[in-house]
Parts: structure tokens; sequence; C-alpha cells
């Protein structure tokens, strides 16, 4: 069994803490796991990835090889799609749809849409997964639990192959403050309920 | 033995704690800073003492000493700072000490968060120094711990060298579960001959070191962390996280290949490198930084007159700057095979990406402070000298407040360099506190003393944002959690001389620019410190929103300020409650009164 996965988003957003968490409920499942994440200044609103790499057999690089990841977590639709090449090409992306637009973009003509985001996913990959992070955040009461949705959702998916959802609550509950369980169980079971009435 | 998922700079600090040491000093730096942390969290006993030194220089002197007293001391820092120790480091190198004492000092190649690419190796050869150079987690949870042992063994400091990705990369890793325990350092032993540094004493250390080094070229030809892996008459050879890509290339190439792993890279194990050249014809050299194993092996090559071809960085044929990746050494190896490399996929098709420099956070106080001084200065002939910390990124647009940027403490005496060429100039000089404290000071003694004329505005954040959050001087906390004296940037400013100082809050917008405006009249050297804690240290007020009954959307607000909570939605203004931290500046600027905060129960 091999995973490998990408975390990709803005300072900030959450991606070291959803890495440590993955990392975590693969170790329980016994796989040897290699992680590197972005620390320093790109924390301060830069672009950020965290490589995680879980396997049976030992891992040498910590950065996933491009063209060779089997799930991209994109925090957002325009960091999604500048690691796209990331990505193998059976893999599978879950993106956050709520875009993030960098200050200097006001001041440039560099706009951009997540809708045209989300469409290059789409036209590029065989897998994707739009999570309404907007409507995620309202059902939860806070937009603090971005990390633990995409998370949920890339667990539901299958990607993770040996990994469930509740391996996913068991590493929450050993990782997360306690104060913040309850809010981080139900944003899974709350994003997991959105992907079913998406199938239906 | 047991698995724990550790960050390299985790496995670091358990290490150094289960090789029993005593003492551990630092300076907070990208990407160094968690070592000392991990040992404090770690700490529950309270056996080990920590410190955040003031600056990298005090943290090896206080460790040198340390173990001088026979404590196993650990020194941490990240590779500019070693040039900042660099001083006591070359003459420790001479001395010698008792106990062990271990120097961290992490490369960033990249670079990713630093000043320049420079190699810790290098500065191993310099101070005729070992250095151990881990190629991942799991080795330097090791290699550290050999590190103490060789430090004891031959009395000597002894430099370790992780790189970003050893330090930041997280790995399942055995730790040992019953760490030997350490004995109490046995204290100072007047040795006048040792202790104290004199030309002849000198000397004859310089003798013995190189003779140690010498013996250590064989010696750690032996050492299990240096080895040859597979054979043939090509080679590779590698270090540090290359070591990790090079296994992770060759898993795609049915090729047979020697490969040479050198985890110390001074004193270079010599015997086993010519155990490896023994046989091959042609050898690639993948390493990071400078070329310090290619140097190495060519070195061998003149001193053996063996015929190998060396390749790397000197020929051109690996990358000389920048950070490697499994792609690079992939491409290295296949061109250097003389293998045709797979047609790369195109994503030619791929939009525009928006491009994100880091930007100051909604609610920074040094945002607010660069604000009030651009606008007092606003058609005025002035020039900013900026440093090292978060308000680096003042240098970002719309602001664009940082005209020089050099090392740390240099905005104070590079303002006074310019001045002395153009002093119809108003010379600003930029520097936070903790940056102050760490090698401020001695530039505003120098421009008291030397009669210069600038305006150094300090950018007091009460802690050092930038590494994330570490007490300083002027905190009055410490890592041993004690509450210590604060030390007041403004009484050492007066006591060297500086009488006219302001201290304002730069949320004062109004009070904020005349305040600047004032003091920019004036001559001599004097002082604004700008006083308001760094949004992770103080609390949330109420955030704002834009009224956009009254909202003329002259986009004043978006356009001069560049906060990242001020956005632009289907061509109206609104402020992104999730990121406003209620800071007010963009309401205190606002032509129309638009921007009104909120009551605390909207939130």
């Amino acid at each position: 069994m091999k995973t490998d996965c990408l975390l990709c988003g803005v300072g900030g957003q959450g991606t070291v803490l959803a890495s440590k968490i993955l990392a975590f409920a693969a170790m329980e499942k016994g796989c040897e796991v290699r992680t590197s994440e972005t620390i320093g200044m790109a924390q301060r609103g830069g672009c950020v990835v965290s490589h995680v790499r879980i396997k049976d057999t030992p891992i040498y690089s910590p950065l996933v090889p491009l063209h060779s990841a089997d799930i991209l977590i994109g925090f957002e639709p325009a960091e999604a799609v500048r690691c796209l090449p990331y990505l193998s090409a059976s893999g599978t992306v879950i993106v956050s749809k709520k875009e993030i637009r960098p200050i200097t973009s006001w001041n440039s003509a560099s706009e951009y849409t997540g809708s045209a985001m989300l469409s290059y996913l789409e036209k590029n990959c065989t897998k994707l997964i739009v999570i309404d992070s907007e409507k995620v955040f309202k059902l939860c009461g806070s937009s603090r639990v971005l990390n633990i949705a995409l998370l949920a959702a890339a667990v539901h998916s299958g990607s993770f192959g040996g990994i469930n959802t509740d391996d996913l609550k068991h590493a929450v509950k050993s990782l997360v403050k306690p104060q913040f369980h309850e809010l981080n169980l139900s944003a899974i079971d709350t994003v997991i309920a959105l992907i079913g009435e998406d199938n239906k | 033995m047991s698995k724990r998922f550790l960050m390299g700079n985790e496995a670091i600090a358990l290490g150094a704690i289960h090789a029993g040491v005593h003492f551990v000093s630092g300076y907070p730096g990208t990407p160094s800073t968690e070592i000392l942390e991990s040992v404090a969290k770690w700490n529950s006993s309270g056996n080990i003492y920590v410190e955040w030194s003031v600056n990298e220089k005090a943290a090896l002197e206080v460790a040198a000493g340390a173990a001088y007293a026979g404590a196993s001391s650990l020194v941490t820092m990240k590779q500019v700072g070693l040039n900042v120790a660099s001083d006591p480091l070359m003459s420790l190198a001479y001395v010698g000490i008792k106990g062990s004492m271990v120097i961290v000092s992490a490369d960033d190649p990249g670079p990713i968060s630093s000043q320049t690419e420079q190699d810790t190796r290098h500065f191993a050869q310099f101070s005729k120094l070992p250095v151990f150079d881990p190629s991942s987690p799991e080795e330097a949870y090791e290699m550290i711990q050999d590190a103490f042992a060789y430090s004891r063994k031959y009395q000597t400091p002894v430099l370790f060298r992780p790189t970003t990705r050893i330090c930041h990369g997280c790995a399942s890793i055995d730790v040992n579960d019953t760490p030997t325990s350490s004995d109490a350092p046995e204290g100072f032993v007047k040795d006048t001959n040792r202790w104290v540094i004199f030309p002849r004493t000198s000397y004859l250390n310089h003798l013995k070191i190189e003779k140690r080094n010498e013996e250590l070229r064989s010696i750690l030809s032996n050492y299990p962390h240096n080895f040859i892996e597979g054979s043939g008459r090509v080679g590779i050879a590698c270090g540090g996280v290359s070591y990790s890509y090079v296994k992770e290339a060759l898993q795609d190439i049915p090729q047979e290949i020697k490969l040479l792993k050198v985890s110390t890279p001074h004193p270079f194990p010599e015997d086993l490198a010519l155990q490896f050249m023994q046989g091959t014809n042609e050898i690639l050299v993948v390493e990071e930084l400078d070329p310090v194993i290619e140097q190495e092996l060519t070195f061998l090559c003149g001193k053996h007159h063996l015929p190998d071809n060396i390749h790397g960085k000197l020929t051109h044929e690996m990358p000389q700057a920048g950070e490697n990746s499994t792609e690079i050494v992939k491409a290295g190896i296949l061109a250097f095979l003389g293998i045709e490399p797979m047609p790369a996929e195109s994503s030619s098709d791929m939009p525009p990406l928006p491009v994100r420099p880091p930007v100051l956070c909604a609610g920074c106080p040094h945002r607010a402070s660069f604000y009030a001084v651009k606008k007092a200065m606003h058609g005025k002939k002035a020039v900013f000298c900026g440093d090292i910390g978060c308000y680096t990124l003042g240098n970002a647009m719309p602001l664009d407040m940082v005209d020089t940027c050099l090392c740390m403490g240099a905005d104070v005496t590079i303002a006074q360099g310019l001045h002395r060429i153009e002093p119809d100039a108003v010379n600003f000089a930029f520097i936070g506190d903790s940056t102050f404290f760490a090698s401020g000071i001695t530039g505003v003694v120098n421009a008291v003393y030397n009669q210069t004329d600038i305006v150094l505005v300090i950018l007091d954040n009460s802690t050092t944002a930038m590494t994330g959050h570490q007490p300083h001087p002027g905190t009055g906390r410490t890592m041993m959690g004690n509450i210590s004296s604060a030390v007041s940037a403004e009484k050492i400013l007066r006591a060297i001389g500086v009488s006219n100082i302001k201290t304002v809050d730069p949320f004062d917008y109004e009070l904020a620019v005349k305040t600047v405006s004032e003091i920019a009249e004036y001559k001599g050297v004097r002082a604004i410190i700008f006083k308001a804690p760094c949004i992770s240290v103080a609390s949330p007020q109420p955030v704002f929103h834009v009224d956009s009954g009254t909202c003329i959307q002259c986009g004043k607000c978006l356009r001069e300020l560049g906060c990242p909570a001020i956005v632009k939605e289907d061509g109206k203004i609104s402020i992104e409650p999730t990121l406003c931290y209620g800071c007010s500046l963009c309401a205190q600027i606002c032509p129309t009164g638009s921007i009104i905060r909120r009551c605390s129960h909207e939130n």
C-alpha cells in the first residue's frame, strides 16, 4: 500500500495540523509515514504545501514526486491548480470552493475567479470533489473547520485505502485540543452528509 | 524502542535529551526554532536549563561556559546566526571544552526563509570542527547523540547541520525508551593554560587540532552513517536530504550504481571515499548548497592520482543554487548516465495563477506604523532602512516601506552610512523589539557617539513574531517559565544618550502621523517607539464592516493599506469578518466614515 498526498493552501489555513492528523491515522494502521511542511515566512499568507507520504515499506524522499500524488487536497481553488502537476493520472482532487485572493490582486490586473480554477480542475483530473466550504462553515457555525472538513471528504472518498472516518475521528480526538473536539467531529459528519446529498 | 511521529527538530531535541543534555541555549531562526522549544516542552522535571539567549553569540558563549563546567550543552540557531556566533566559535574551536557541546546550525537551501544560501559545512572546515549532516529525521535523532559522544570523547565542540527538509520533515521514528541518564557536571576547574586563550597555547592547540582531524578522517570512515551501497563502474556521492532524493530517483533507474553517503563532510571520511572511488570511473555528486563533497573527492583524485571524473555543481551538471528535489536529482542522474528523460507532461494550458507574496497579517501593528511614517513623510526625501522580522514584509506593495534589508541590526547602521553621504534625506531605521535587543543597541551607541542624524523606529509588538512568538528580554518571561524584570528599550535609549523619544500607539493614526512629522524635523538621533502587541498575543477586538449605503467605493482602504481582510466582492468593498482583528486603521482613514465597528455580540 502506498498513498502520496499533497495538502496545499494559503498560510494560516491549517494545513500543518491536517497533515499531522493524517499521519497519526496512518501510523495507527502500522504504516510508515513521512511528511514535509512549509514553516516560516510563507505562513504569512504565502503558498503553503504539506507533503504526506504513507507506505507499508520504507519511504525515502520527504517530498511527493511530480505526477505521483494519489490525493491532492486543495484548501483553495487556485492553489489546487498550482499543485496539480503533482497529481498522478488516476489521482483524486478534493478542493474547497472558496477562493482567497491575495491582496496584490486588487492592485493588478491578475484577478482570477474560483470558478475558472474549478473548471480547469474538472477538465484536468479524473476524480474531483468540490466542497462548498461556506456551507460547511454555516452548518458548523465556524470557519475554523476547513482542514478537518476537507480531510473528512478525502477519507470518505476512499482514496486513503485503510483509513476510514472512524480512524479520522480517533486521530482528531488524539491531536486536537478537547474544547474543539465537538466542533471538528461535527464537521466530519456534516461534510459527509453534504457529499451524500450531492450524490443523490 | 517505541515508534513516535516526530518533526526533525523534535527528533534533534529528543536525541539531545536522550544523550543527557544539561543545558540548552539558542536564538530563534527558521528552520531551527522548534529544537529548543521542544526541549522546553519535554522538560517537565525542569532538570534541563533552557534559555532563549539575546542573540547567537550570547547563546554560544553561555553554552561554552556550561561545557567548561563539565555540562553537556546544546546551542541552536539558523545558519546566518552562526555568522553572529562566529567570533566565539573560531576561538572555542582552539580552546575546546570539558563535558560536551553540540552547536546546531540549520541550513536553508532554497532559501525558503533566509537571507543567504550559505553552507555550515564550510563553516566546519573553516573552524576545523567536526560536523554531522543527517539525511532524515530518523538519522537526526541518532546522529545528534553521536555528535555528543564525539564531542565528549575529543573535548571539542561539534557542529550539527540539518537542513530545512530535515528540520520540518516528520517521520515515524524508533526512539529509545530507556535513555541513559547523565552524570552531574563536575564543575569548573581552574586551569589557566586551558581556559585562557593565548597566542602560544593557540599555536600548540592548532597542531593538536590538525592531528586530531587527520585521525578523524580515518576514524569517521568507519562511522555507521557514512557508508557505501551497491557496486558498479559509475558512482553517485551524496549527503544530507539529497541522499533520500537519490534513493527515490534510483527506484526508477534500473542500472547498477555504487553509492557513497557522507554524513560527516568534515573531517571527510577519506578511507571510505577512496574505497568508493576504487573501480569507479565516473562519479556524480549530489548535494545542496556548496560543492563540499565534490571538492573533497576532486581533491582526493589529485592527492592519490586517481583517474575518476567527478561531476556535479563545479561541472555545471547539477544546479548551483536552490534546493534539490527528486525531480532535479533524477534529471541530473539521467543526464549523467546518458539516458534520455521521459518527455515532460505539458501543462501549458494552466490558467494564470495569483502571486502570493507573504504579507503582514490583518490587524498587524506594523502596518499602522509603516502607514503613519509613509503619510508623514509623503513628498519629503527619506530612506527607510528595514531589518529582519515580520516587518521585512513592510516592503510589499502597497506599503512599500522597506528600502534596505541586510542582516540583524543593520537597519540602524546602514541608515547612518546613507546619511553621511546624503545629509539632506531623513534616514529612518526600522527595528523590531527582539532584533533591537539582539543586535540593535550597539548601532545606536555608534550613532550617538558619532553624532549622526537618524530616526530610529522601534516596532515593539512585545514578541519575536516571525519565528513563532518566542519571549525576549523585553517581555519579562523566560523559557524556564520564570518572570524576570522586562528590559526597557526606552530606558536603554535614554542611557545611551537619546533624549528625543516618543512612544506612540500606531493605531492612534492621527497622533502617530503627527509624531512622525514632528520628530522628522529634529536633528540628531531621535526615536519613536510604536508600541502595540502582535495580533497573536493580543485579544481580537470587535470586527469592522463596510456600510454599503455611504461607501463611495473610492478604494482608499484597499489600495493603500494592503490588509488581507479588505476584499472586493462583485465590485464592492467589504471586510472579511473571519480575518479582521478590529484594529480600526481602515476606519480611521476612510474619507466617508463608512467603515464601522460591529457591536461585540454580532461577532
